[in-house]
């Protein structure tokens, strides 16, 4: 479909969340000082944008995502005490942050915000993008789960973003579920009804080992903004990495302004030591991928696993099937609690 | 079922078997979904239902279950009004913020169901007693009258230094007013949370689920506790406080035991509307109007008792 006859753009623009959907690979347990050497080493290796945030964005220290060691602001402050070319951007989902936690980001350096929805909800979205203009910051529309929407039905979506003041609106594939032609059929169907002016971005996931190709395919299909995490430390089988975005951008003659050389100096010497694992397609993340689950259920699932007893495998599934998104990982535990047996649900236990 | 054909000026004073006469403002889905509990209630009379558009559905199926519907909207319902008719308003934010002052300015009491949070709040279970004298009621969330009662059942046990509800609705029963006002949900229910739940600290997060068919609307409740608590009065709490939801929230329900680790309760729970107008998988509504009808209730009893009393 679009096989090398679109021109490539000649410049993208590079998200760096590794301190943000990294927090996930980290539990949320990032430290001041690893934020500080992370964000302080991307900025050397001329990443454009740093992402810091709990993984959940804005507000997501919680119970049920996960309690940050160290509150997001503070590593917000951290981040930006040491940028100086790059620039800081966060994550805030509505329903879960608040316009307060944007402004308070904002007034500690933030730039730049994506707000996220799930795919088919971009309505939720406008409170939190007009906020953003408003206080001078880059508006990002950011559609999670975009494996699930079909291409006219998410470009529908990212026109209510771009309505409402986005000046990029990514497809998202949360799951890493999308396939290198079903990346760039939606970025495409974007493109057709999104006014010249407002960009395209794409962020993938190597649940099916497809991130760093649907990036390319999405950038041969017309995205500007591709988001990357060094050493792929994200949800799930981890991002597409940053550095390996950049190789392959240099090869393809697709400019990042990324410095490629210090990009992998920084995933070998600063990320990779700090690593709980090194992000890898195992069943659980591959069965997010192949199932089309959200990426950051995967820990939360191991968790509840063990702590019922109950296959891991099994909770996934179960969780796919009740059709959870982006937010629910309270389902999680209540599956697991299920298929423990403390249901109330089963016949002749009804409360 | 309701009998609709008593006329109010044929009711009896305030006295046993009295219902106490009341409108619906708004004619929208949770307006008519109102009208159908209120057709059912034993405390109050619905007399009318009244609106702003002529051609609302609402108003027709007013007429068809044989109630006065006006489309003129508040002035209609002040001149129409006894003194003693309850009003529900149904209609939105913006369009209560003009109708309080002028029903306080009657003497009429208004359950607010909109997001205009102008009278306090209220979780029927939990803090109604508190409030029985006000001019007017508000609802809070829907996540707030599904979550807050948990919290208050923990809370009356032992102390919870901090709770955090997790609401998850279909997005076919998420209307535009809360889309473009999520933060309104997220605020209004922490508060809530920790006002009328009682825990020192409170969190709220709402997920809009878009699955086809619609899922039913769930709830998380997770409250922090002390390591010494006692579990066993902390699940019997919550039990009984269930139950009591459910007398007027039918499809309210605990889909597993309370899951005590990690220092902390979790509670999952689900609510399935009662299909009146709204269909099932609605909850979210549902809790909404029946909460509001059972304050209505209860302000009519109080409202006897208080007759009886002079």
């Amino acid at each position: 479909m679009t096989s090398g006859d679109t021109p490539y753009p000649a410049k993208i623009t590079v998200v760096d969340s590794t301190l943000r959907d990294g927090s996930h690979a980290k539990r949320h347990r990032l430290t001041v000082e690893q934020v500080r050497a992370v964000a302080g080493a991307l900025d050397g290796a001329g990443v454009p944008w740093v992402e810091v945030s709990h993984g959940d964005g804005l507000g997501g220290s919680s119970l049920n995502y996960g309690l940050s060691l160290v509150d997001e602001l503070e590593l917000i402050a951290a981040a930006t005490s040491v940028l100086t070319t790059s620039r800081l951007a966060v994550l805030l989902l509505p329903g879960i942050g608040t316009k307060d936690d944007l402004a308070r980001a904002r007034d500690l350096g933030a730039a730049l915000v994506r707000v996220a929805t799930h795919c088919t909800e971009a309505d939720i979205a406008p409170q939190h993008l007009g906020l953003a203009r408003d206080l001078g910051m880059t508006a990002v529309g950011f559609l999670m789960m975009a494996h699930l929407a079909p291409p006219e039905a998410l470009a529908t979506q990212a026109r209510i973003m771009a309505d409402a003041g986005a000046e990029v609106v990514y497809v998202t594939d949360s799951a890493g579920a999308l396939l290198p032609s079903r990346a760039a059929e939606r970025v495409e169907a974007l493109r057709a009804v999104l006014p010249t002016d407002v960009a395209i971005g794409f962020h993938g996931h190597m649940n099916l080992d497809l991130g760093v190709a649907n990036s390319i395919a999405a950038v041969r299909a017309g995205a500007t903004w591709v988001d990357g995490a060094t050493c792929g430390m994200g949800a799930g089988a981890g991002n597409t990495p940053t550095e390996v975005l950049a190789a392959v951008c240099d090869l393809e003659g697709i400019e990042t302004g990324i410095d490629t050389f210090a990009a992998m100096d920084v995933a070998e010497d600063i990320v990779r030591p700090i690593l709980d694992r090194l992000p890898f397609v195992g069943r659980s993340s591959l069965l997010l991928g192949y199932c089309g689950v959200y990426g950051s259920f995967l820990l939360h699932a191991e968790q509840a696993a063990k702590r019922f007893g109950v296959s891991e495998k099994e909770i996934l599934l179960e969780v796919g099937r009740r059709k959870a998104v982006g937010g629910q990982e309270d389902m999680i535990v209540e599956v697991g609690a299920e298929l423990a047996g403390l249901g109330l649900r089963q016949p002749g236990r009804e409360a | 079922m309701a009998d609709i054909d008593v006329n109010l000026t044929e009711l009896p004073a305030a006295g046993a078997g009295a219902r106490r006469p009341c409108m619906v403002l708004g004619t929208g889905n949770i307006g008519t979904d109102l009208m159908a509990k209120l057709l059912r209630s034993d405390g109050l009379e619905l007399t009318a239902v009244v609106g702003i558009d002529p051609a609302s559905p609402g108003l027709a199926r007013a007429r068809e279950a044989g109630l006065e519907a006006s489309a003129e909207g508040i002035d209609w319902l002040l001149a129409a009004a006894s003194p003693a008719t309850i009003v529900f308003d149904a209609t939105s934010a913006g369009a209560h913020r003009d109708h309080a002052p002028r029903l306080a300015a009657a003497g009429l009491r208004c359950i607010d169901l909109t997001p205009a949070k102008l009278g306090p709040s209220v979780v029927p279970v939990v803090n109604l007693d508190d409030h029985l004298d006000a001019p007017e009621i508000n609802l809070i969330t829907c996540g707030g009258q599904a979550t807050i009662p948990i919290v208050a059942a923990v809370a009356r046990v032992t102390e919870v230094p901090y709770a955090e509800m997790i609401s998850a609705v279909a997005s076919l029963s998420a209307g535009p007013g809360t889309r473009a006002n999520i933060d309104e949900f997220t605020r209004a229910t922490a508060r809530g949370l920790e006002e009328i739940g009682g825990a020192t600290r409170g969190k709220a997060i709402i997920v809009l689920n878009p699955a086809d068919p619609p899922i039913l609307m769930r709830n998380t409740v997770f409250c922090a506790l002390d390591a010494g608590a006692d579990q066993a009065a902390v699940a019997g709490s919550i039990a009984v406080m269930a139950a009591e939801v459910a007398t007027y929230v039918p499809g309210y329900r605990l889909t597993t035991e309370p899951v005590f680790d990690d220092g902390r309760v979790s509670v999952f729970l689900e609510v399935t509307g009662a299909g009146d107008f709204l269909p099932p998988y609605a909850g979210n509504l549902d809790i909404m109007t029946a909460a509001a009808v059972r304050v209505g209730e209860e302000l009519a009893k109080a409202s006897l008792l208080e007759g009886v009393a002079q």
